[in-house]
């Protein structure tokens, strides 16, 4: 089973040559510590940067410099500041060639929530629902289960959505899943993982065809 | 040259009243127009509807606000930080219309630009899109937003010049460029201000025409909302 860092280092994976990346809160941010340091790559978010970099030294700290997760950040050579109209005109131009981001559920058609628990919990959808509009390629990083073991992977989703049918990949601390036209296809297996406790922990349609291997994690 | 240069907060917000519509520039506490908040709360205007990607935090910002409850409605697309925002959202107290964030700027955008209303893609299928008109383009279902209507927009700078001509610093642009010219009035408070002729026209973000005041700001706190850090 994967800790959240195996879940980003899995999902950096994912990040090819040449991509500018558009990362969520959580999980998601995670992963920009593990791409291939060989490929060339840029991160964008949405309150107005690209080319993002790690977190600042202590005495470097620019209250003027964060990421959409209010975090404090750096630039790297050829990042630039923008409005956040052209942030979006960027993502819903289709300019940003992955989405990477958490989820609360995910249905087995693709379909995510991720901003609200009706009468609980409301945190608003932030950049997601233009992301999730948009984007051509979505990876959701996150927990197979929520906290009381319930699966995250169904049939259809329980909460208010965020967006529809926008889903590629789910990577979870359990598998890696692609989002076909006839369910979630398992594509790999955690390191240690059953094919059993993965379907136990799936409630949406579950595909398993021929050997599953397991994902190699570095 | 047509001079906006004001004094403070105080001069700049004359004509602002209970129950207008103002949109204020920032993303988190990153470019919030510190001096104008302050002064909203001074001036004790109430029942206001307030056009701004999130509401600050429970005692800074926008918060400073809620506490207060000088808000009547929020329009933002991101609440997360704020423990009050959300009680009072949950109780009822408070009127709140989230939005995707880029429909929130594009809607900013489109009432500064003259665009009554345009179709994105974004929130079709969701709670965002009951109620709204939907149409096909191009194989893909989306959504008819309307320009935002405001009284006042207040946004926050690096420098300025006396003919309103802005400059902004980092990821405290966000939102403010496209508020600027998105109410009938635009009051720019800026951490420099310079004489006009001051200021490289190439280097130019937010052109005067859309900022009708504008004043130098003091004390900024500037306060971080997750300090993260590299170790050595």
């Amino acid at each position: 089973m994967l800790d959240k860092i195996g879940i980003a280092k899995r999902i950096a994976q994912e990040v090819k040559d040449r991509y500018y990346v558009n990362l969520g809160i959580g999980i998601p941010t995670l992963v920009a510590n593990y791409v291939n340091k060989d490929i060339e790559v840029e991160f964008q978010s949405e309150n107005g940067i690209l080319g993002m970099g790690a977190f600042p030294f202590d005495q470097d700290v620019d209250a003027d410099v964060i990421n959409a997760g209010k975090q404090t950040i750096t630039t790297l050579p050829g990042a630039s500041f923008f409005d956040s109209a052209t942030s979006f005109s960027m993502i819903r131009g289709k300019h940003v060639d992955l989405t990477i981001l958490g989820a609360m559920e995910v249905s087995d058609n693709g379909d995510i929530a991720n901003w609200k628990i009706p009468g609980k919990m409301v945190k608003g959808m932030g950049g997601a629902m233009d992301l999730v509009a948009s984007a051509e390629n979505i990876i959701v990083a996150m927990m197979h289960t929520n906290k009381v073991g319930e699966s995250k992977l169904l049939k259809k989703c329980s909460l208010p959505l965020t967006g529809l049918n926008c889903v590629k990949k789910i990577v979870t601390n359990l598998a890696v899943l692609d989002v076909t036209s006839l369910g979630f296809q398992l594509i790999e297996r955690a390191p240690g993982v059953s094919i059993e406790t993965i379907k136990e922990a799936t409630a949406g349609r579950l595909i398993v065809k021929g050997e599953i291997p397991e994902m190699k994690i570095s | 040259m047509i001079n906006k240069k004001l004094l403070n907060a105080q001069e700049a917000l004359v004509g602002i009243k209970s129950k207008m519509t103002i949109m204020l520039g920032g993303f988190g506490l990153c470019g919030i127009p510190e001096n104008s908040i302050s002064e909203l709360v001074k001036l004790g205007v109430k029942n206001l509807t307030c056009i701004s990607n999130n509401a600050g935090v429970d005692d800074f910002g926008l918060g400073l606000l809620l506490k207060d409850k000088q808000i009547d409605k929020m329009i933002s697309s991101y609440v997360g930080e704020n423990n009050e925002f959300e009680r009072q959202m949950l109780s009822g107290e408070l009127k709140v219309d989230l939005i995707p964030q880029g429909s929130l700027a594009e809607r900013c955008r489109a009432a500064k630009a003259g665009i009554p209303a345009f179709f994105t893609p974004a929130g079709y299928g969701t709670e965002v899109g009951e109620g709204k008109e939907s149409r096909e383009f191009n194989g893909k279902m989306h959504l008819m937003e309307s320009a935002f209507k405001a009284d006042f927009s207040i946004v926050k700078a690096w420098k300025g010049d006396e003919a309103g001509n802005l400059i902004f610093k980092g990821t405290a642009r966000n939102f403010n460029p496209n508020m600027c010219g998105a109410a009938k009035i635009t009051i720019a408070e800026v951490e420099e201000l310079y004489p006009a002729g001051e200021l490289d026209p190439n280097e130019i973000h937010v052109s005067g025409i859309f900022v009708q005041r504008i004043f130098e700001g003091k004390n900024y706190e500037k306060r971080i909302e997750q300090r993260t850090i590299t170790n050595r």
